[in-house]
């Protein structure tokens, strides 16, 4: 099954509140997937500053003078914030290619979440609850922000097998259902260069737009080829630095609701997902087309690249 | 009027006392009351009750009906009505995917839009949509009849045998053996007798016919290769 929630924010003035509000839906989507869960948080960015967020199964052996070490290698400040096994490192805008290789060299086991000015990835094994509680997420404000709860059933329940996936910068991808052409994929992303990590599908379906965009695909054009070259079942949800967009398979078993108001747009696996949402009950509630890619942006005067993302 | 709070009861014991009320029960009219989009609620129902829900429901609710009127005032999530044998399903708002799926008997309507696979494997149930259906409706439709005031979605009636359906707007496509057939008067006053049973005002006249080319029924060689 898996559940997946997702919440853009228009108002300004939940924006304090979104962690809170997301942690609440994604609890109620508990009996949709209990393996593992995850959260993706845009919770804005700094003039000349970037982030990765990085994982250890060993954190206090890990994150133990990692900013300073990685400070040293790309040569500029590090600052870092440790939450449970995840860090956020805050590094100097452009250095991301750089503190990726320095993170590989230093051979500590760190895995990379995401890279972004605004975005943060939060995933582990467990219960949405307890996840959500590990990395504290009750209190995180954001403009906008998804998460998932995962039902395995295409590859192991690991931390690298959890949602979301991280696509490219700022960009992330969650999934409900599972894709039969995921192998062969693989195999021809791989051929192609792209790194592939695990055996999971959605990961392979990450890799995929993230291929398509190094090709000059926005990410609307990816996720409208993933119509054709993606078989299998698919609810996507994917966030980018302005907003989040919605595609499902022509099929569409797997449900969606969505719900918008004048303060915000909602996502649910199920209406349950949403019912605690302010003013729901006058929101405009319904079911997004099979086969239609739908995006939300915060940026009122988009490019025309930003506009087709 | 009695009044179920189901966040205070709890699904498993609203359903419980749903299901004690007897053929010839006093207690007629039962109102459940933050539904919260909760699955299964009204299902299993087997007495002429009446029991409004007021608000969204979410998978399943009011399945395998008999005998009770349900309205459902908001919408209705997946599987709404799913195996109704008889009575009378009315939801508010929109239904999503496989409503009523093989329903055997009885009348469904919605007010709103209903999503894909509406009325699939259908075997007998009536179902009335005032707005728009998805794809693959009354798929491997055998009986009953699909009322649709607005457009259908891709596929309509795919390999159906008996079912049949009226759509007033447009249907997208076609599905497998399903084409479009004359409207006769037994079908107009068939139609009449479920729009006012369903309580929608629209003239027969306006609607098209579709149901079975009859082409699949038996297994023919010559289409071996399409499997």
């Amino acid at each position: 099954m898996c559940g997946i929630v997702g919440l853009f924010l228009k108002d300004k003035s939940l924006e304090p509140k979104l962690g809170e509000m997301l942690t609440s839906m994604l609890i109620t989507m508990t009996d949709r997937g209990p393996d593992s869960a995850g959260i993706a948080i845009y919770s804005g960015e700094s003039k000349g500053r970037t982030k990765m967020t990085v994982q250890s199964d060993d954190p206090e052996n890990a994150f133990d003078g990692l900013d300073k070490a990685l400070g040293k290698a790309i040569g500029g400040t590090v600052k870092m914030s440790v939450k449970s096994t995840h860090a956020i490192l805050d590094i100097p805008e452009g250095t991301t290619s750089a503190a990726r290789a320095a993170l590989e060299e230093m051979n500590c086991g760190l895995r990379v979440m995401s890279c972004g000015d605004s975005l943060e990835i939060f995933k582990e094994v467990g219960l949405p609850k307890d996840v959500a509680a590990r990395f504290d997420i009750s209190s995180m404000s954001g403009s906008h922000g998804i998460g998932h709860t995962r039902m395995a059933t295409e590859s192991a329940v690991t931390t690298m097998g959890a949602h979301p996936f991280n696509t490219g910068d700022d960009q992330c991808l969650v999934h409900n259902g599972s894709l039969s052409n995921h192998n062969s994929l693989r195999r021809r992303l791989r051929r192609e260069g792209i790194h592939i990590e695990t055996e999971n599908d959605t990961e392979v379906g990450a890799a995929y737009l993230t291929w398509q965009m190094q090709n000059g695909a926005t990410l609307g054009e990816a996720l409208e080829s993933s119509l054709n070259d993606l078989d299998g079942f698919f609810t996507f949800v994917v966030g980018t630095k302005d907003g989040f967009g919605v595609v499902r398979d022509p099929i569409a078993c797997k449900p969606a609701v969505m719900a918008e108001t004048d303060q915000y747009v909602a996502f649910g696996s199920e209406y349950r997902a949403l019912v605690d949402l302010p003013g729901i009950e006058d929101a405009r509630v319904w079911e997004p087309e099979p086969a239609t890619v739908y995006f939300w942006s915060h940026n009122d005067a988009p490019t025309s690249t930003e506009k087709a993302a | 009027m009695q009044t179920i709070d189901l966040t205070e009861v709890g699904l498993r014991e609203t359903n419980q006392t749903l299901h004690a009320q007897a053929d010839n029960t006093n207690q007629t009219e039962w109102e459940i009351v933050n539904p919260r989009g909760s699955h299964a609620i009204a299902c299993g129902l087997n007495a002429p009750i009446e029991v409004t829900v007021k608000g969204s429901t979410g998978y399943y609710c009011a399945g395998m009906n008999q005998q009770a009127t349900v309205n459902i005032q908001g919408s209705a999530g997946p599987g709404t009505g799913e195996n109704i044998m008889s009575g009378k399903i009315v939801i508010e708002g929109d239904a999503s995917q496989y409503l009523g799926a093989t329903g055997h008997g009885g009348l469904i309507v919605v007010k709103g839009n209903a999503s894909s696979r509406c009325g699939i494997s259908m075997k007998g149930v009536n179902i009335v949509v005032q707005g728009n259906i998805g794809h693959m409706s009354a798929f491997m439709g055998q009986s009953g009849n699909l009322v649709v005031c607005g457009d259908a979605g891709d596929a309509l009636g795919d390999s159906c045998y008996e079912a049949q359906f009226f759509v007033q707007g447009s249907v997208k496509s076609l599905g497998a053996d399903c084409e479009r057939k004359e409207m006769r008067d037994e079908h107009l006053t068939l139609l009449q007798g479920l729009l006012d049973e369903a309580g929608i005002d629209a003239d027969p006249n306006n609607f098209t016919r579709y149901g079975s080319a009859r082409t699949l029924y038996n297994f023919d060689v010559d289409n071996a290769g399409a499997y």
